[in-house]
């Protein structure tokens, strides 16, 4: 081992992030195991999660729409085993996807879950690009992302 | 608008610095930049200066403790951060500083030092807290989801694109060994890209640049100022441009990535470059994942979409090739973060001077680019004769 003098030090700060009205409606819908959007008045796209304005038009949006949770990937990665920091949600193995829900035009982000993790490359090929995935819920839920516990394919 | 040039260049080595603290690590650069431009702290006008976010190192507004040494004793001195991008942000700054007429002289400094923190621990907290922060794995978690889009996007042969994947990789770290100052200094086979463990799937530990502590600083300089000291080696900015995108990673086309294609298109037009694979002799592109690289020579124009591998199996993006990227060694073998645009800068520049480690002969025109966020800024530099 390297003989590095270094100082030790450590900073932990704690946050309240202030949730809007419409950040507060999704997450409360959250709870019904149902998963909304707002509707951009100009492009009509959908957007989900929810949003106050539509970021392209930068108009306020005016709808708001349920979209299934149900979808499809439209990107995939599996976190290995080396890739590992502090404050990681869980284990590695893992998956991530960009999931389009239908009746949304943009994609959501969320976990991919309930396949086997061990073999990666096996577990890649059920969770690529097209594949049809629906949401598992939790069983209590609290008005939080994590209400979905993870999406898991259909196929 | 005045002409800009840089006029010199400074880059630590890079690598795990235990030898210097931040401070001296930034000195280190700001000192070789000087030499390099033959010219004294005094010269300079203003300094720009920039890192990732700050609990990176552990000391928020760092400019504040890294004042001394960056010259900024009794100077206008600002802090710019854009996340991966910071670097080109930094030599934008100081080329919107001397072009305005404001100041002649103007350093632009980037700095990391990643050795000291959990480096995807920081990168993690870009991301906002409410719906994404949690499927956020570091940099490899959010730069993946972009790969496998592209690898699924087109009717590319997988095969062919991962070989073409591993070759970057290979060309990178051959041409790191002819750098001084590059972090990775080995000579890897396409093999040990192929069989390296899996980081986030697709891209494996050789498909991925490391962390890295150290410091970049380049110099900036106004038309009259280079006549005046009489400074003969320049490499004059022609054109740049950058362009931001949504924050959710969910809301954009990560393939046909419209920021990186509008931020080129920009860039080529100020330049006046019309077909850049044939008028760019240098590109040193932002390449942290190796088909990020690939993925951009398609987003550059470089060729159509779905046809970036063919130009790494065929040889064209090599220094003997149509357009040389990244001579350096890239992002793929050195990555102090906010220094990490700032380099692709200095070595483009290195290049237009004739004097970089690997010099491409007669380079007349170089590319410089950086890219940051969750998936969101893109930012390039054309430097030229």
């Amino acid at each position: 081992m390297e003989d590095v003098r270094v100082l030790t030090g450590y900073i932990s700060l704690t946050y309240q992030w202030v949730l809007s009205p419409t950040d507060a409606r999704f997450f409360d819908e959250l709870k019904n195991k149902r998963i909304m959007g707002t509707k951009c008045p100009k492009c009509g796209r959908v957007l989900v999660p929810a949003r106050k304005f539509c970021p392209r038009c930068f108009v306020d949006t005016t709808e708001w729409v349920e979209v299934s949770d149900e979808g499809v990937i439209v990107t995939s990665t599996l976190i290995g085993e080396k890739l590992r920091f502090e404050g990681q949600p869980m284990e590695p193995p893992y998956g991530l996807a960009i999931i389009k829900l239908d009746g949304a035009d943009v994609g959501f982000s969320h976990f991919i879950g309930g396949i086997d993790f061990s073999d990666p490359e096996k577990a890649i090929e059920k969770m690529k690009p097209g594949t049809r995935v629906k949401a598992v819920w939790n069983e209590k839920r609290e008005g939080k992302i994590t209400d979905i516990k993870y999406f898991k394919p259909l196929e | 608008m005045r002409r800009v040039a840089v006029i010199g260049v400074g880059q630590t080595k890079h690598g795990k610095r235990n030898d210097v603290n931040y401070p001296e690590l930034v000195y280190e650069a700001v000192k070789k930049a000087l030499e390099h431009a033959d010219i004294t702290i005094g010269d300079v006008d203003a300094i720009v200066t920039g890192s990732m976010p700050a609990p990176m190192e552990g000391t928020n507004d760092p400019q504040l403790w890294l004042t001394d040494a960056l010259g900024g004793y009794l100077k206008p001195l600002m802090r710019v951060a854009t996340c991966g991008s910071t670097g080109i942000s930094l030599a934008h700054s100081a080329y919107y500083h001397v072009a305005s007429g404001l100041f002649d002289v103007v350093m632009a400094v980037g700095m990391e030092k990643m050795y000291e923190n959990d480096p995807q621990g920081t990168m993690t907290t870009v991301a906002e807290p409410f719906y994404q922060r949690i499927f956020t794995a570091g940099a490899p978690g959010i730069f993946a989801q972009q790969c496998n889009a592209y690898i699924h996007r087109y009717d590319i042969p997988k095969e062919k694109l991962r070989e073409a994947a591993a070759e970057v990789s290979v060309r990178n770290h051959l041409d790191a060994l002819k750098n001084p100052y590059a972090h990775i200094r080995v000579k890897i086979t396409v093999e040990d890209v192929l069989n390296s463990p899996i980081v986030s799937y697709p891209v494996r530990l050789l498909d991925l640049c490391p962390i890295s502590d150290g410091a970049c600083a380049v110099i900036f300089a106004s038309e009259d100022f280079v006549k005046k000291a009489k400074i003969d080696k320049v490499a004059w900015v022609k054109g740049l441009s950058y362009a931001g995108d949504e924050h959710n990673l969910g809301d954009k086309d990560l393939v046909n990535w419209v920021s990186a294609i509008k931020a080129a298109r920009e860039t080529y037009k100020m330049a006046g470059i019309e077909n850049p694979i044939r008028e760019i002799d240098v590109a040193e592109i932002y390449n942290p994942f190796t088909y990020q690289e690939i993925l951009y020579y398609e987003l550059f124009g470089f060729c159509k979409p779905g046809e970036g591998y063919k130009l790494v199996l065929e040889g064209v993006v090599t220094k003997d090739g149509e357009i040389a990227c990244d001579p350096s060694g890239g992002v793929l073998c050195t990555n102090p973060i906010g220094a990490t645009g700032l380099i692709r800068v200095a070595e483009a520049a290195l290049q237009i001077m004739g004097e970089a480690s690997n010099q491409v002969d007669g380079c007349e025109t170089a590319l410089a680019h950086a890219m940051g966020g969750v998936n969101q800024f893109n930012g390039l530099m054309i430097l030229g004769r």
